[in-house]
């Protein structure tokens, strides 16, 4: 089986996030990247399935060359090679375009992604990959097995959860349950020398349309201080929440 | 010309989103001079969704589609969009739609915004305005197709009447059995209770409440006020409550009117989760926990203590104003 996992370069959840150049620009200064942790959790379902059935794992993002060491750390997991397409990801359907080329040449039969990347919060590349390549696709999936050319999977919904059943080739959003964080693996110094030898092959992208464009950024409006209640009036929280927030 | 707003339904009856994704509609459709037609899928009495600005209806009736297939929705409703000729597309947030609205984006080469908060800010071009970074941030998108989709949050634009009569006519999207090749084998799902997506209150506990066992005065208190209950990453890690009740970063998105934290200290991933909730109460006995500086209500206090008597004060009040 070949595996493509796609990746977001993604900055860590605890960064403080800012903007630059008049507020158009994400100010990356002091901020550390991670693996997109929705792409990790597919990726070490991917290193499962690498394991216990045979396959080989390729990664693929869509970034410049500063993406170079989060592509080594998937590589340092267990990835067998990378893919690095040279352009900004700019929006959803740009990048969608970029990665369909790269499922195409590389004929995989599993592609796994994350539902949504925690900077932009889209969620909406394998979606859009699954209908240009007219695959079969699931999204916000927290369980998957393979047999043969058939997937079960398990996908989350809004009150609960459904199970579904897919030949290959399949795209996946997929998210924690895919596997526990508990099975998140860091990279050991073996893994990450190896990586080193591994290919990380630089494509230049194809051309493709943009659907959108972010022009301007702002933050959220500072907040005011928290209204203390003190335990023995709470009918005053009550008060609060009905006349105040007209919330209840 | 006109705006098409996909109006989600469930059971045959329209979900709030519907109703806020055709105000959304609306208001874009008035911004463009145009006016709103809405795509509806095994709905009986698709008229009422008229009350929110639609002046015509698609109205689609197929055993086929009675369970969502989000690759057969998509292919139905990119057929109302080409037969409408519609620009604008207005979808809602539900897991379903986001799912079936990234396919629908990928048949149509449209651009697609997801998450979109308020109003346009223009229409030519088309702006919105959207969250981003995990609500640690706003962006202002432009639309750079010809075919746009807006997929409106839950719980952020709001609902607004516009009584019109519509014009109902019956539509028959062209499916192939390839379009049902992703197949449901079974649903799992919570009926008759709030559920964290469509809930307006959401009680959230957390490593606070010592153990499982203590989760009765949560939901207690959260079918007092029609809460759907939710928890912590590590509640959910040490299997106290199940999975689907984890919020958070990792977890599912929370956008409710009012989210209220219990015994919760407020790690910067749950609150990426939490923070599009309009007001957050939090109830902890740690006056240093990072909630208090996210909470807009907060109590100092053992949950153990506060919990029942907020519930019981609580039930007064509802007595009082039913």
């Amino acid at each position: 089986m070949k595996i493509l996992v796609c990746i977001s370069n993604v900055p860590d959840t605890t960064s403080k996030i800012n903007f630059t150049e008049g507020d158009t620009k994400f100010d990356t200064n002091g901020v550390q990247f991670v693996i997109n942790p929705n792409d990790e959790f597919g990726l070490t379902r991917a290193m499962w399935f690498k394991e216990k059935q045979g396959a080989t794992i390729t990664v693929a993002t869509v970034g410049g060359a500063t993406v170079e060491p989060t592509m080594r750390k998937a590589l340092a997991i267990g990835a067998d090679e990378a893919i690095r397409i040279n352009a900004e990801p700019t929006d959803g359907l740009f990048v969608a375009q970029q990665l369909t080329e790269v499922i195409k040449t590389g004929s995989y039969d599993l592609i796994i992604a994350g539902r949504e990347s925690i900077d932009y919060n889209g969620g909406m590349v394998p979606g859009m990959m699954s209908a240009m390549l007219n695959y079969n696709f699931i999204n916000t999936c927290i369980g998957l097995e393979i047999e043969g050319n058939t997937a079960t999977a398990i996908r989350e919904i809004d009150g609960g959860k459904e199970k579904i059943s897919a030949t290959l080739p399949l795209i996946v959003g997929g998210q924690k349950g895919l596997v526990e964080e508990s099975d998140l693996r860091i990279p050991n110094m073996r893994g990450i020398m190896m990586a080193r030898q591994k290919k990380l092959n630089v494509l230049e992208p194809i051309d493709a349309s943009f659907g959108t464009e972010d022009i301007k950024f702002e933050k959220p409006a500072a907040k005011g201080a928290v209204k203390l209640v003190e335990s023995d009036n709470i009918s005053d929280l009550i008060d609060l929440l009905h006349n105040e927030a007209k919330v209840i | 010309m006109s705006v098409l707003v996909y109006t989600e339904s469930d059971n045959g009856k329209f979900k709030k989103n519907a109703m806020e994704a055709a105000s959304y509609a609306h208001k874009l459709a008035e911004q463009l001079g145009t006016t709103v037609t809405a795509i509806t899928i095994n709905v009986e009495d698709s008229e009422v969704i008229g009350n929110y600005g639609v002046s015509k209806i698609l109205k689609v009736t197929s055993d086929k589609l009675s369970i969502f297939n989000a690759k057969a929705y998509a292919t139905a409703i990119a057929q109302a969009v080409e037969n409408e000729g519609a620009s604008a597309i207005v979808v809602s947030s539900s897991t379903d739609t986001k799912y079936m609205a990234a396919i629908l984006a990928g048949i149509l080469k449209a651009g697609y915004c997801t998450n979109v908060v308020a109003p346009p800010i223009s229409t030519n071009p088309l702006v919105v305005k959207r969250t981003a970074f995990s609500n640690k941030g706003f962006a202002h998108t432009q639309y750079k197709t010809a075919t746009n989709i807006i997929g409106v949050s839950n719980n952020a634009y709001g609902i607004f009447e516009n009584n019109l009569s519509p014009m109902v006519e019956d539509f028959d999207p062209k499916l192939n059995d390839s379009d049902f090749s992703v197949q449901s084998l079974n649903i799992d799902k919570v009926v008759g209770k709030a559920t964290i997506a469509d809930a307006d209150i959401v009680v959230s506990g957390g490593r606070g409440l010592k153990g499982p066992e203590n989760w009765g005065m949560i939901e207690e208190l959260a079918e007092v006020l029609g809460a759907a209950t939710a928890c912590s990453k590590p509640v959910s890690d040490m299997g106290w409550r199940s999975h689907s009740e984890h919020v958070g970063q990792t977890g599912k998105p929370v956008a409710s009117n009012l989210y209220i934290a219990i015994g919760i200290s407020g790690a910067i991933q749950h609150l990426a989760g939490i923070n599009a909730s309009k007001v957050k109460v939090v109830i902890n006995t740690d006056p240093e926990a990072p909630f208090f500086k996210a909470a807009d209500y907060g109590i100092i206090g053992d949950a153990f203590e506060v919990v029942p008597k907020l519930t019981e004060k609580l039930k007064e009040f509802k007595a009082q104003n039913a």
